[in-house]
C-alpha cells in the first residue's frame, strides 16, 4: 500500500531526510521512531505530499504522490503533528467540512460523521467550538477527521502526544484494531507505544534509517536480552558477582543494586537465546551455596536501551551545528 | 464538477468562519457607518442637490484601503499559524481550489457589505431621479475594486503567519495601487524617470475605477481588475508552493 523509495529532503545544506526507503502493506502497523529532529515529521509530510521530496518517490496504492496527488490523497487519512483544527468551527462543523472535502454527501456524510463521533467519543463536545476544547478532545477531533472516510492508509504524526494515560491507551487500542485492515504509519517517541501497537518498527536518526524490524527483533538487539536477573538475600555482592560470573555459559555478571542484606544482580549469557541452561545453573548454584533466592527472571530486552544505543553514541561524537 | 464541490466546501467553511465571531458584524457596522459618514458629511450629498452616487463611490478606494485588508488578512496567515494548512492541503484538493474557494468567500462577504449600502440608493432615488445605469455601473466597479484589493490581501496573507504583518503589507501595496496614478506622484516620476512613469501609472486603480463611477462600463477596466486578481492569486499560489518546498 505504501511504498517509499530513496526519499531525500534537503533544506539548504542540511539533509533532513537522507535516503529513506520502506514499504508498508495492509495489516501492518509501522512505528516510526527517532529522536526529536531526526526527520520523522519531514518524512511524513513527504509521504502525504504536503512537501515535495528533493529526491525519491512515494507510491500510495499505486499512485505517485507527486505526479497524481489527488488520487493518492484520496487513499489516506492524515493526523499532522500537534493535531491542528480550525478553531473558529464547532466539532460538528469541522467534521462535516472534512467529510465534504472527502467527497461525502448527504446520507453518506451524515453516517460517516456519526461513525467517527461514536468511535472517538466526541458526543459531549459535538457543538462546542474547537478553541474551547481540551487538548485530548482536540486531538481526538483531528483524529476523527483522519478516519472519516475510512481510509486504507492512515498516517499519524505523534497521535498520542499530549494525551493522558487513559486516552493514550484508547488511541493505541484503536490503532491496533484498525491496523488489522489498514496500512498504518505513526511516529512517536514513546517506546511502550511501539510495543503495544506496532507490527514493525523503523528507527530513524539524522535522516537515515538505523534499524528496521519487529519490536521483538529489535528488543533482541538489546544487551539486556536473555540476561538473568536475580534477587538474593544472605550473601555479599562481591561473592555473588564472582560466583555468577564463574558459571558455565556466563559471559559476565554485574551487581545492579545492594540494599542491606539483599542484592540485585544480573548474569549475561555467552550466547543469547541458549539461556535455559544458565537459568538452571543459577538456581542450582543458589541451592548449593544456601542463598535465599527471592527472584529470578529472564530479561526480554528493552526497546529504550536499543533506541539509546543506536541513536546516542553517534550524536555525541558530532558536535551540534553552530547555526 | 469535483473541483467545484471542493471550492464550494472551502468557501462555505470560510464564510461560516467569518460569522462565527463578532468580528464580521463589527466590520459590517463599521463599513456602513464610515460609508455614511464619508457620503453625507464629507461628500455633502444633501447640499449638492445632485441625484447621483458619485460622491458615494468617490471614497471607496480609500475606504477599502483599510477595510479590505482587514477581511483578507486572516485567509492564509491563520491557516499557517494554526497548522491547518497542512491539513487542508493534504486533503484531496489542489492548492488552486483552496485559493479560489477562500478568495470567493471573502469576496462574497465584501459583496454583502456593499449590498447593505442600499439605503443610500433609496435615499437618492426618493429625493431625485438618478440614472440607474450609472449606479449599477458604480456598484460593479466598486465590487471589482474590492476584489482587486482582496486578491492582494490574499497574497500578503500567504506571506506570513502574522495577521498584523499581512494587514500592513497589504495596505502598503494597495496604497501604491491608488497613488501610482496620482498627479503629484506622476509629476515627480516624469521628471525623475519618464519611462517608468507610464508603467507605474498603468498599475493605478483610480483611472479604471473612475470610468465605472461615471457610468462607463469599459471592458478594458473590467479586464484590468480581473487581471489584477488573477495575478495576485497566481502569486499566492507561488508563495504557497514555496512554503511547501522550502522552510
Amino acid at each position: 500500500m505504501i511504498k517509499v523509495e530513496n526519499l531525500v529532503k534537503t533544506f539548504g545544506p542540511k539533509r533532513a531526510v537522507d535516503g529513506v526507503s520502506f514499504t508498508v502493506e495492509r495489516g501492518e502497523v509501522l512505528g516510526f521512531l527517532g529522536p526529536n529532529g531526526a526527520g520523522k515529521s519531514t518524512t511524513m509530510r513527504m509521504i502525504t505530499g504536503f512537501i515535495p521530496p528533493t529526491e525519491g518517490r512515494v507510491i500510495l496504492g499505486g499512485f505517485d504522490v507527486v505526479e497524481n496527488p489527488i488520487a493518492a490523497k484520496r487513499l489516506f487519512g492524515y493526523l499532522p503533528e500537534n493535531a491542528p483544527a480550525y478553531t473558529d468551527m464547532t466539532v460538528y462543523g469541522f467534521l462535516n467540512f472534512a467529510a465534504e472535502l472527502r467527497g461525502l454527501r448527504g446520507e453518506a456524510k451524515k453516517k460517516a460523521v456519526h461513525r467517527v463521533v461514536e468511535m472517538c467519543f466526541l458526543e459531549s463536545v459535538l457543538y462546542q467550538s474547537v478553541d474551547t476544547l481540551s487538548k485530548g478532545f482536540r486531538h481526538r477531533t483531528c483524529f476523527a477527521q483522519a478516519v472519516i472516510h475510512d481510509p486504507d492508509i492512515l498516517i499519524m504524526d505523534e497521535p498520542t502526544d499530549g494525551l493522558d494515560p487513559n486516552q493514550k491507551h484508547e488511541v493505541r487500542t484503536l490503532i491496533k484494531r484498525m491496523g488489522e485492515k489498514k496500512a498504518i504509519i505513526f511516529s512517536t517517541h514513546i517506546l511502550e507505544e511501539v510495543e503495544a501497537a506496532c507490527t514493525r518498527v523503523i528507527i530513524i536518526d539524522r535522516g537515515k534509517i538505523v534499524a528496521n524490524g519487529t519490536p521483538e527483533e529489535l528488543k533482541r538487539k538489546s544487551e539486556l536480552a536473555g540476561a538473568i536477573s536475580v534477587r538474593v538475600a544472605g550473601v555479599g555482592g562481591d561473592v555473588l558477582k564472582a560466583k555468577l560470573a564463574a558459571l558455565d555459559g556466563a559471559r559476565k555478571a554485574s551487581i545492579v543494586r545492594e540494599d542491606h542484606e539483599v542484592v540485585w544482580a544480573r548474569v549475561y549469557p555467552k550466547t543469547p537465546g541458549a539461556d535455559g541452561a544458565l537459568v538452571r545453573a543459577v538456581g542450582e548454584l543458589a541451592l548449593r551455596e544456601g542463598w535465599r533466592l527471592e527472584e529470578l527472571h529472564v530479561e526480554e530486552g528493552r526497546l529504550d536501551e536499543v533506541f539509546r544505543s543506536i541513536t546516542i553514541p553517534e550524536t555525541q561524537q558530532v558536535p551540534s551545528a553552530p547555526r | 464538477m469535483n473541483s467545484l464541490a471542493n471550492i464550494k466546501a472551502i468557501a462555505k467553511r470560510e464564510l461560516t468562519g467569518y460569522f462565527a465571531s463578532p468580528v464580521a458584524y463589527v466590520f459590517l457596522v463599521f463599513f456602513l457607518l464610515l460609508n455614511g459618514f464619508f457620503t453625507f458629511m464629507l461628500g455633502r450629498l444633501f447640499e449638492r442637490g445632485e441625484a447621483s452616487l458619485f460622491w458615494f463611490f468617490q471614497w471607496h478606494p480609500w475606504l477599502y484601503l483599510f477595510l479590505v485588508p482587514a477581511v483578507g488578512m486572516r485567509l492564509w496567515a491563520e491557516e499557517r499559524r494554526l497548522g491547518t494548512m497542512e491539513l487542508l492541503l493534504t486533503m484531496p484538493v489542489t492548492s488552486w481550489q483552496a485559493i479560489v474557494g477562500k478568495f470567493l468567500a471573502s469576496w462574497a462577504f465584501l459583496a454583502l457589505a456593499l449590498a447593505l449600502t442600499f439605503p443610500v440608493v433609496v435615499t437618492v432615488a426618493l429625493l431625485g431621479d438618478p440614472d440607474d445605469g450609472t449606479i449599477i455601473c458604480g456598484y460593479i466597479g466598486s465590487f471589482l475594486l474590492a476584489g482587486g484589493y482582496l486578491a492582494v490581501s490574499c497574497m500578503t496573507s500567504a506571506m506570513t503567519r502574522n495577521q498584523v504583518i499581512s494587514f500592513i503589507l497589504s495596505v502598503v501595496i494597495c496604497l501604491f495601487l491608488i497613488l501610482a496614478g496620482w498627479p503629484p506622484v506622476q509629476d515627480l516620476l516624469v521628471q525623475w524617470a519618464p519611462r517608468l512613469a507610464g508603467l507605474v501609472a498603468s498599475f493605478s486603480v483610480i483611472p479604471h475605477f473612475q470610468g465605472f463611477m461615471r457610468g462607463v462600463l469599459d471592458s478594458r477596466d473590467v479586464i484590468f481588475f480581473l487581471s489584477l486578481m488573477v495575478l495576485a492569486l497566481f502569486a499566492t499560489s507561488v508563495i504557497i508552493r514555496n512554503i511547501r518546498t522550502g522552510r
